[in-house]
């Protein structure tokens, strides 16, 4: 357990988009903490709302299009209440944010270097060659090789790893306490992936914060995270420390997940899908939303919204199972995964 | 770059070479009656026939007149550089008037140009940061109406509200009437003479740009990079401003350069409407009148005009978008 002191206190969020179709419930009543040196893994399937909880706790959702709830405290101040220019200080200084597409992310018509430059004067008044001179150093210690010289580079002139660690370094710029990274590997070269996790793990302990880590790719967060939480149609279905969420964990959705990705200690190479697609976040299940993919449900689970609850040593999840009936039935899933690979 | 420009330069001879050889040649080609017949005047006898079109060398082949044509325009006629011949039909020399008329065009294009740019970009952004509110509907219920009501319309409903000679409320003729009057002769009759013609003519054009920018803008404000200029904390006019309208800007320099060039032969109608006596005018009646030699001099104008904004676009393109500098 993670014992930094909590920067980010997010309780009760709720995200909706009140659209032609009906309202999109992006993001349902969702709560949990993030502290000084950990990272905290958000990990679910595509849509279920992990970059929208992330850019609402910015403030870069459209305030008009955006139905926003609940308090997110970021060292005792709530985020989604201070007035925008309040935040605007908060953005990029306290709190940096890098994006999934490194291709896409920086201006093609500025120079890497002035994009570099803009986001430390944005924030503070420093002469241009002083906050050249501090850009310069960010990007080697990224790991940008003649950083001098591709300071005056544009975004097209790098490759994506390269254009990735730009952006970190764009994050690191200013000291933030906390970096959020939206799927910051989804659309790197599987060797370039590897060297970015890397990147980010050092960076959170050379520089003492807190990293949000946000991925559809659970092997990602076992790897990286020391907290994970796992999302369902903007809802937490299960929440805690690595260790627990990984080695013994209790959520139906969970096991699904962890049935379909290739096993970090098991050689096992037949992967069991998740039957079954997410709900439309407009029609959400009633009751537990994954309970039509559900192969354990039963009476409650179509009725009644199950409580999110911490089931012991901060390891929180939301299920109707009892914990006794949990062990049984994941300990019978593993030995049948198990002896199916054989 | 030097060495593009130095190529690019190349083309737009050839390009010029092929232009006024095909004007010649469709002139010659068509039958279209004996410019002679018309430089004679009524009924003239076989032997003055035959004298003029010595003259003007219409008894030889056409590749034989344009080679002619193509030796006097580069080295000059009797009138003076770059030689262009006699008019069959005004009977001065096509250079003068060329010379007379060419500022009246320019000055029509570029300031209307100037009018519907700022107009233009303008509203585009105006409505594209409202978008969705009464100004925006009003915005482009304008650039609708812009884009769709005839120019020559246009031309005569403001001449009839705002022109000293127009019919309507008096109290609205602050402008003068139509005609041009030259900058060198009077800065402010030239400006207020040509207001109207501006606006009219821009208005078409604005209407255009206002919706090329609120779209480009709407689709650029909708970019990672963008959300990035944001995630980095700078203020709200400054991610419009510079990195969005940086971005939706590009595209609107390559449309406003051809624009410009395409103006010099062909502004027409507002030409006509407001009797500016410009180039396009004399293009129409020059093709009216079988007046070969300033048909030519008007395709030579506009077709050097279209290679020369091609050209500058170009340049001025690769300047603001390093993609293509660098490629
Ligand atoms: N501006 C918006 N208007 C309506 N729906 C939205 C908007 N932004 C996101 N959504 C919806 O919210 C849901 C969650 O999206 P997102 O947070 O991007 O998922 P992911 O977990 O893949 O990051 C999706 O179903 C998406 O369609
Ligand atoms: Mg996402």
């Amino acid at each position: 357990m993670p014992d930094g002191e909590v920067l980010l206190d997010v309780s009760g969020l709720s995200v909706r988009f009140p659209t032609s179709d009906g309202v999109v419930n992006a993001v349902d009543d969702l709560s949990f903490q993030v502290r000084r040196g950990e990272t905290f893994g958000i990990v679910g399937e595509s849509g279920s709302g992990k970059s929208v909880t992330n850019l609402a706790l910015l403030g870069l959702l459209n305030r008009r299009a955006a139905n926003i709830e609940g308090t997110a405290l970021f060292k005792g101040r709530d985020l989604l209440t201070m007035p925008p220019g309040e935040l605007r200080r908060i953005r990029g200084k306290e709190i940096a944010m890098i994006f999934q597409d490194p291709f896409a992310c920086l201006h093609p018509m500025y120079r890497v270097g002035d994009q570099l430059v803009e986001a430390i004067r944005a924030h503070e008044r420093v002469p241009r060659r002083q906050a050249a001179e501090r850009a310069i150093e960010v990007l080697a210690a990224v790991g940008i090789p003649k950083p001098r010289e591709r300071f005056r580079d544009y975004p097209h002139q790098y490759s994506g790893g390269m254009r990735q660690r730009a952006m970190i370094a764009m994050a690191l710029l200013l000291n933030p306490d906390v970096l959020i990274a939206d799927e910051p590997t989804t659309a790197l070269d599987v060797t370039v992936q590897a060297q970015i996790l890397e990147l980010i793990d050092r960076v959170k302990k050379e520089f003492d914060i807190a990293v949000v880590l946000i991925t559809h790719d659970l092997g990602v967060v076992a790897e990286v995270a020391q907290t994970v939480m796992v999302m369902y149609a903007g809802r937490a279905m299960e929440q805690g420390p690595r260790q627990q969420v990984f080695g013994k964990p209790l959520h139906p959705y969970t096991w699904g997940l962890l049935e379909s990705i290739p096993h970090v200690d098991q050689k096992v190479s037949r992967l069991v899908p998740i039957e079954g697609a997410p709900p439309s976040l407009i029609f959400v299940p009633p009751g537990c939303p994954f309970h039509p993919r559900c192969p354990h449900r039963f009476g409650p689970c179509d009725q009644k919204r199950p409580e999110f609850r911490d089931r012991g040593g901060g390891h929180a999840e939301a299920c109707h199972l009892s914990a006794d009936e949990k062990r049984t039935l994941w300990a019978e899933r593993q030995e049948r995964f198990t002896r199916a690979a054989v | 770059m030097a060495a593009y420009i130095v190529r690019r330069l190349v083309w737009v001879i050839v390009v010029l070479l092929a232009v006024t050889m095909i004007t010649f040649a469709i002139f010659y080609l068509l039958p279209t009656g004996d410019p002679a017949v018309r430089f004679a005047g009524k009924s003239p006898t076989p032997q003055v026939l035959e004298e003029v079109r010595r003259q003007f060398g219409l008894d030889k082949p056409w590749y034989a007149q344009y080679w002619h044509f193509l030796s006097d325009l580069t080295t000059g006629d009797k009138y003076g550089w770059p030689g262009l011949g006699f008019s069959f039909d005004t009977r001065i020399p096509v250079r003068e008037e060329l010379l007379e008329r060419a500022p009246r065009t320019l000055s029509l294009a570029f300031g209307a140009a100037i009018v519907w740019l700022t107009l233009g970009v303008t509203i585009g952004i105006v409505s594209a940061l409202r978008r969705g509110t009464l100004l925006d509907r009003a915005a482009m219920g304008f650039a609708l109406f812009g884009v769709s009501a005839p120019v020559f319309w246009l031309g005569l409903m403001a001449l009839w509200l705002f022109a000293e000679t127009g019919g309507g409320p008096d109290w609205l003729h602050f402008l003068p009437g139509t005609g041009y009057v030259p900058f060198s002769e009077s800065p402010s009759e030239w400006f207020t003479h040509l207001i109207m013609p501006w606006v009219v003519l821009a208005l078409l054009y604005a209407a255009f740009y206002a919706r090329m920018t609120r779209g480009n803008l709407l689709e650029t404000m909708g970019e990672d990079y963008i959300r990035t200029a944001r995630a980095k904390g700078l203020t709200e006019r400054r991610v419009v401003f510079k990195h969005g309208l940086r971005a939706s800007l590009t595209p609107i320099v390559t449309m406003f350069g051809m624009d410009i060039a395409l103006l010099v032969g062909g502004a027409v109608i507002t030409e006509t409407v407001f009797n500016i006596q410009g180039l396009g005018a004399w293009a129409v009646r020059a093709t009216f009148n079988q007046d070969l030699p300033a048909v030519v001099a008007v395709v030579v104008v506009s077709a050097f005009a279209v290679a020369i904004m091609n050209l500058l676009v170009d340049i001025v393109y690769a300047w603001l978008d390093p993609r293509v500098r660098y490629q």
